[in-house]
């Protein structure tokens, strides 16, 4: 039987992921790091801050792990959430694990440390870097209701690798802040069809910005992940002129498409209406029709 | 204080910067040395095309003209809020310019971010907050959100939060808190040249923000829980 990723706990979703009794917790509940920041405002706070971080076995490599509970404060970065994750990838420079999996769900900066959580977003990025650097691939998987947004929405694309289900999200402003600030014509966040189709994962698989898509299912997200380990893609002059040309490309290429739609028929996709239809694992075929449009 | 009189007490005439809609770039001649000038203006919405061109400036910096010192200008609202940027993957723009930024610190250019108007959210952790260091001027501004509108997404009282401010540099917006918490290196005020020369000498490529925050009493749990887990 499939077990849901996005209905699964932070917590359950790496016990799965990993190979069986593999997983060791670092700075657990137990040991009570919590936000000084909430209690302050009389906030509930979490024994783990809303981060689950360690280290355990995928297909017998040691790797180290983190995921974001997006049930606690909509998994957003502050202080010592941020600080578990630099911890995390500081770690892994002297461990050397086979990769660090960072299983995202967040609405990006914690509102309530806002000052707090913008600067940690980018000492983890900055850390994510190092431990790129060293050859460790890092690999974002994202497939939970709160999607993957704001900071960490870049912290993602600062990745090796990007796994998503076809109902994970990736982008920077969540709709409702579009919406909020620029009114209901430029982005109705109650569309569901249109949020999904211009933040989800087929479309994000579409256009390059997720590399492998995987149905809601944990067992897929750790297949996915599985495949790859060991690939490790270090930042260099020739591969940032690479990105800088993909996505001078893509501006120039789809920069005045209005809808998805528009996007994935001008890439060669026959019937885009069908798309929001088809499985995950119909998708490469999708791509592979005309592969050079859509990278 | 603008961009034009920025660059003025930097560098008198000695720079080409020019301005090209909310773009800056170009180049300064600085204590015998080149500099290149990259950022924005006019509380610049950074979206898709902006971050592209930055990023642009700062790898033909990184390929033509190896070592060569990285000023970074922050102007901005923060990320362009529109669908049409969201649909494009906005994200990856600016994590673009981000990674560009990493790159250069990599390759040996110093690299110094200086906010001199504004900077807010997602356009500052992508500019500024990627160099070695980042400093700016005491009537700047940063922020992630207002009190008032933190009030209402936090739904807590805004007297409440003013007074909370008071003592803790996380909630309220200031390049004073952003200092106490090791975000901001330093302020720079009085001789803008002897500001910008002690930071290009002090340029580091190690990040010791969360040490600042903890030696300044802005930010006390960062480092500290970084090194847990580091050693557990």
């Amino acid at each position: 039987m499939n077990r849901s990723f996005a209905e699964s706990t932070a917590r359950e979703r790496v016990t799965h992921l990993l190979d069986a009794d593999t997983f060791h917790e670092i700075l657990g509940p137990a040991e009570r790091v919590v936000s000084p920041h909430l209690a302050l405002l009389g906030v509930p706070s979490a024994f783990d801050d809303g981060v689950v971080i360690g280290s355990g076995l995928l297909d017998g490599q040691a790797i180290l792990v983190a995921a974001q509970e997006g049930e606690f404060m909509g998994g957003g970065v502050g202080e010592v959430h941020g600080a578990k994750l630099v911890g995390l990838f500081k770690r892994a420079l002297a461990a050397k694990p086979a990769a660090v999996i960072v299983l995202a769900e967040s609405g990006g900066v914690r509102l309530h440390e806002a000052n707090a959580g913008l600067i940690a977003v980018s000492e983890v990025m900055r850390a994510l870097l190092d431990v790129r650097a060293q050859g460790i691939p890092v690999i974002m998987l994202i497939g939970g209701a709160n999607g993957c947004f704001g900071g960490m929405g870049l912290i993602a694309r600062c990745a090796d690798h990007v796994v998503m289900s076809d109902i994970g999200r990736l982008a920077m402003s969540g709709p409702e802040v579009i919406e909020s600030s620029n009114g209901v014509e430029e982005f109705d966040s109650r569309d569901r069809a249109l949020v999904w189709r211009t933040t989800g994962g087929k479309h994000r698989y579409l256009t390059d910005d997720c590399d492998v898509l995987v149905e809601d299912d944990v067992a897929q997200f750790r297949a996915a992940a599985m495949g790859l380990l060991g690939q490790s893609l270090p930042l260099s002059l020739a591969s940032m002129e690479a990105e800088h040309a993909l996505l001078a490309s893509r501006l120039s290429r789809y920069g005045d498409c209005r809808d998805a739609l528009d996007i994935w028929q001008r890439a060669g996709v026959a019937d885009p209406l069908r798309v929001p239809d088809m499985e995950a694992r119909q998708m490469p075929a999708l791509k592979a029709l005309n592969p050079k449009e859509l990278a | 204080m603008n961009w034009e009189a920025l660059l003025a007490a930097l560098f008198g005439k000695s720079h080409d910067v020019k301005c090209d809609g909310d773009l800056l770039s170009g180049t300064a001649q600085f204590n015998e040395h080149t500099l290149t000038v990259v950022g924005t203006t006019h509380h610049a919405a950074i979206g898709v095309e902006l971050a592209l061109a930055q990023a642009r400036v700062v790898l033909n910096t990184v390929r033509e003209h190896p070592g060569r010192g990285i000023l970074l200008l922050v102007d901005t609202q923060g990320q362009r809020l529109r669908h049409r940027d969201e649909l494009l993957g906005i994200n990856r723009y600016m994590a673009h310019m981000g990674c560009c930024v990493e790159l250069a610190r990599r390759q040996h250019h110093p690299v110094i971010g200086l906010v001199y108007d504004q900077a807010l959210s997602g356009g500052f952790i992508t500019s500024g907050l990627m160099a070695d260091a980042c400093y700016a001027l005491p009537e700047a501004e940063i922020r992630v959100m207002r009190l008032p509108a933190m009030a209402r997404v936090t739904k807590i009282d805004e007297q409440r939060l003013a007074e909370l401010s008071k003592s803790n540099p996380v909630f309220a917006p200031g390049v004073e808190n952003y200092v106490a918490m090791g975000g901001i290196r330093a302020l720079w005020s009085g001789d803008l040249k002897a500001c910008l020369l002690t930071a290009l000498l002090d340029a580091s490529t190690l990040d010791e923000r969360a040490a600042d925050g903890a030696a300044r009493g802005g930010r006390r749990l960062a480092a500290q829980v970084t090194a847990r887990v580091v050693n557990a």
